[in-house]
């Protein structure tokens, strides 16, 4: 085991830090238990039969009036806390999943190409990026929003929510993708491992796939990370907002949204809970992408 | 002065102590340069971080003494250490564009230094400043001390390091090869200088280098060192003349002669390369098949290649920088031309315009009596593709690290539809390793598994595998160690005679051109010096620039 650890350098670091670590084990535990949900989770939260009025606002276990069912106590409605977070994190996690890889292919593909092919071509999709960049992800979102209740017909709409706000976040993350995967194009494309492929007469797209593509992963790979972190935030800003999923498919940041109603009138578990799952969640997720960078950039050590 | 005993320096690693360097001996006397050689590896250089206290964490002396004039180097408190750094031991590295802020002036960088050691005031700390870069040949010094560092030339650069390094007084520098970044003309200047600098101020050398030449022109004693340890250690004369330890004899043999060509150079016969099997010869038997198409050769005409310059006004044209001036040459069917020249003449400029990288702006190229569609417009199955392969000059950068060498050499042959079969591509790589002197099992490794020079074999393996009849190597010798540089010499030259391959060969060392070629051509600027048979260039030199680069070129004293 010990020498298996010492072969790679990465397994190595990883069992000297600390931190890294328990990241790891809490991003872990959050993933496994919003992918399964529907087997861990005590009571299905969407399923209306399953919570009564009369279980309302109880408190988590340990306070007075705690009851053993409800781990983490109740909406007011009766529904159970523990059941809406795995089911809100497995939202959150499937929408900031599926933005970070939409983000990713479109702007390591752009990247990709601006960086081989510079010029003209790099300097439009630069631009594209900059403008990108200039609109908060939010208005991206009421836009993107906007435009798909106009066209699509309302019936679709509601099924439609999670791909509509997917498709939003994914639009204001990918030009983190196309910035980094060009400039590290532009450093490969120096290396004479590149020029030889050239000159030999390698179709443009192997060149950039199969010759540069794995020799930038790291530095993607610490994006990739870093973004879904983004993402899982973006996402609950929305919702929290009201732009993003509507109270019957709450995500993190509508549990969020409706906890804020309970503030100030002493039931704070219904705030704070999935406020402190969700800053738990995305903290791991960016010290994990902090250790890869340091894994992946031997000068920062 | 300086006296280093027993040092041993270790890293300590996760799979253990790594020892460094290994009691290592050597005593400098003021006014002495003390050459240190040795090819990459052998500690050179971590012999001067112990010294000067600079050891890379987490690096450590692990035991041993350092004396510097009767003060224990190893038992100062960090205050001390770093007092005694810049004020009695300096440094001169290699790269004058890193080792010098570019941010500041070169004024404050030396006043910097000098108020940083003694109290003084700011108005003589500049006097002296502009004294010292008089006396090291800056002319002008009391204006040129206001300009920054890129506004020096590299030999002016250099000069203005060893101007820091000399601003405090000290007793010894470390120089870690400190003219490997210049160019001939400018080298010589360098070394003149710092043999000047050591009778004149008793100052003690420390010279790092890899380069025989060099410690021949100026040291008084060298330490030869391989591994970590001192081999053998004397009189510049008497290891250069008659060389005692076996190692220091084979590396005086790699070092290519510039008075003359030797045939192929004397390298240790290695275990792996005698047993040469039936694997070889499968490749061999496979690249004669493709030599029956006949010899190609190359013919440049007026090639003009200009890059467009930095536009300096919103309104004007920006000039163009001529990187190339009508530049005709022709390399004979089946013969190696040399191409040398310094740094920015050019070489690589004309290399990258016959490979279709660069775009030319006038004239053209023709490659076996047809004419090659110039840059970009050569289309990605033009046949030029695969008679003309290139060897580069860095092997870290020439292979793409993430493929397995099997995926890398296969990689000509499945993209020239040269072997079909995926098995039959493998078996014919392990072949072509064979015939390039590397065990077979190479195939299914990484490149960072190999040395440089054995990532230059597998460089010329895969140029070999898309059975060329041109070859343009690019430096491919300049990243390696001397005694590997001779074997790679060794491979072309046979490579070349067995396949009638045509070569262009890219180098700025004269020396090691002189081996190589039949033809030569000198590259200055842009502009053809000389062009001529090898024999006749380097014996009656037309130009004034030729001969002015073979004078300047160290020489070995032939023993």
């Amino acid at each position: 085991m010990n020498a298996f650890i010492k072969r790679y350098e990465g397994l190595w670091l990883f069992t000297r830090s600390p931190a890294a670590i328990i990241a790891a084990v809490v991003a872990l535990l959050s993933i496994i238990g919003a992918a399964f949900a529907p087997f861990i989770a005590p009571v299905n939260p969407y399923d209306l039969a399953s919570f009564s009025l009369m279980d309302g606002l109880l408190p988590p276990v340990w306070e007075s009036f705690g009851n053993s069912k409800f781990l983490l106590g109740t909406y007011d409605q009766g529904r159970n806390i523990v059941s809406s977070i795995l089911y809100g994190a497995r939202l959150s996690l499937i929408i900031g999943l599926s933005a970070m890889t939409i983000a990713a292919v479109l702007g390591v593909g752009l990247g990709l190409a601006s960086g081989y092919y510079g010029g003209q071509f790099d300097m439009i999709v630069m631009r594209i990026a900059d403008i990108q960049l200039a609109l908060p992800a939010i208005l991206t979102a009421l836009l993107i929003d906007g435009i798909a209740r106009g066209i699509l017909p309302s019936e679709i709409q509601q099924d439609l929510r999670v791909a509509v706000l997917t498709l939003a976040i994914a639009l204001s993350l990918w030009v983190n993708f196309a910035r980094t995967a060009r400039a590290s194009t532009f450093v490969q494309m120096q290396k004479e491992y590149v020029q030889a492929a050239i000159i030999m007469g390698q179709h443009p797209i192997r060149v950039m796939f199969v010759h540069i593509l794995p020799n930038i992963l790291g530095p993607l790979l610490v994006i990739m990370t870093v973004d879904l972190a983004s993402a899982i935030l973006l996402e609950a800003t929305l919702s929290f907002l009201g732009i993003g999923l509507p109270a019957d498919s709450p995500s993190l940041g509508t549990l969020i949204r409706i906890g804020m109603q309970f503030m100030l009138s002493g039931e704070w578990w219904i705030l704070w809970i999935p406020t402190l799952f969700l800053v738990a969640l995305v903290v791991s997720i960016n010290i994990l992408g902090d250790f890869l960078r340091d894994v992946f950039n031997p000068r920062l050590r | 002065m300086l006296n280093v005993e027993n040092l041993t320096v270790q890293f300590p690693s996760r799979f253990g102590d790594i020892t460094a360097i290994e009691d290592v001996a050597m005593a400098i006397a003021p006014g002495e340069v003390h050459g240190l050689v040795g090819e990459s590896g052998a500690g050179k250089s971590t012999v001067g971080a112990a010294i000067i206290g600079l050891l890379q964490a987490p690096g450590l002396v692990a035991h041993g003494q350092m004396t510097l004039a009767g003060t224990d180097l190893r038992n100062l408190t960090p205050i001390e250490a770093h007092d005694m750094r810049g004020k009695r031991i300096s440094m001169i590295f290699q790269d004058p564009q890193t080792s010098l802020n570019p941010l500041m002036r070169v004024e404050y960088q030396l006043v910097e230094t000098i108020q940083a050691h003694e109290d003084i005031s700011a108005k003589d700390a500049r006097a002296r400043a502009v004294n010292i870069l008089e006396e090291i040949g800056i002319q002008n010094a009391s204006e040129r001390i206001n300009a920054y560092p890129h506004q020096f030339s590299g030999g002016m650069r250099q000069r203005v390091v060893i101007a820091l390094a000399l601003c405090t007084n000290p007793e010894l520098i470390i120089a870690d090869e400190p003219t490997t970044a210049l160019d001939v003309a400018v080298q010589s200047q360098v070394l003149d200088l710092i043999k000047e600098l050591a009778l004149d101020r008793k100052i003690g050398f420390m010279l790092i280098t890899h380069d025989i030449g060099v410690i021949a022109q100026i040291a008084d004693r060298v330490s030869v060192m391989r591994n970590g340890r001192i081999l053998e250690s004397g009189s510049t004369g008497q290891v250069l003349g008659a060389p005692q330890h076996p190692y220091t004899q084979a590396l005086l043999d790699s070092v290519p002669p510039l008075d003359r060509k030797i045939d192929r150079f004397r390298v240790p016969e290695e275990a792996d390369g005698s047993s040469r099997n039936d694997a070889g010869d499968h490749a061999e038997g496979w690249l004669l098949e493709g030599v029956q198409q006949k010899k190609v050769g190359l013919k440049i005409e007026n090639l003009r290649v200009a890059f467009p310059g930095v536009r300096t006004s919103l309104w004007r044209k920006p000039d163009a920088f001529t990187a190339l001036h009508d530049i005709s040459l022709n390399v004979k069917p089946g013969s190696i031309l040399g191409l040398v020249g310094e740094s920015g003449s050019g070489k690589s400029t004309l290399a990258k315009t016959i490979t279709g990288l660069v775009n030319p702006t006038a004239g053209h190229i023709g490659l076996g009596g047809e004419i090659l569609p110039p840059g970009k417009s050569r289309t990605r199955n033009h046949p030029s593709r695969q008679i003309v392969q290139m060897i580069f000059q860095d092997p870290f950068s020439s292979l793409n690290p993430r493929h397995q060498i099997g995926v890398i050499l296969s990689e000509p042959l499945w993209l020239y539809g040269l072997v079909t079969d995926g098995q039959e591509r493998r078996e014919l790589a392990a072949a072509m390793l064979d015939l390039v002197g590397m065990a077979s099992d190479a195939i299914d490794k990484y490149p960072h598994q190999f040395s440089g020079g054995q990532r230059q074999r597998i460089a010329v393996a895969r140029a070999l595998l898309a059975r060329p009849r041109f070859l343009i190597c690019d430096e491919p010798t300049s990243a390696l160690d001397v005694s590997i540089q001779a074997e790679i010499l060794n491979l072309l030259k046979n490579l070349q005679s067995k396949f009638g391959l045509t070569i262009l060969f890219i180098s700025h060392n004269l020396a090691v051109v002189r081996q190589m070629a039949d033809d030569v051509v000198v590259l200055r600027n842009g502009r053809i010096e000389e062009f001529g048979q090898t024999q006749d260039v380097y014996q009656n030199p037309k130009s004034e620039y030729m001969r002015e680069l073979l004078e300047l070129t160290p020489i070995l004293p032939v023993a």
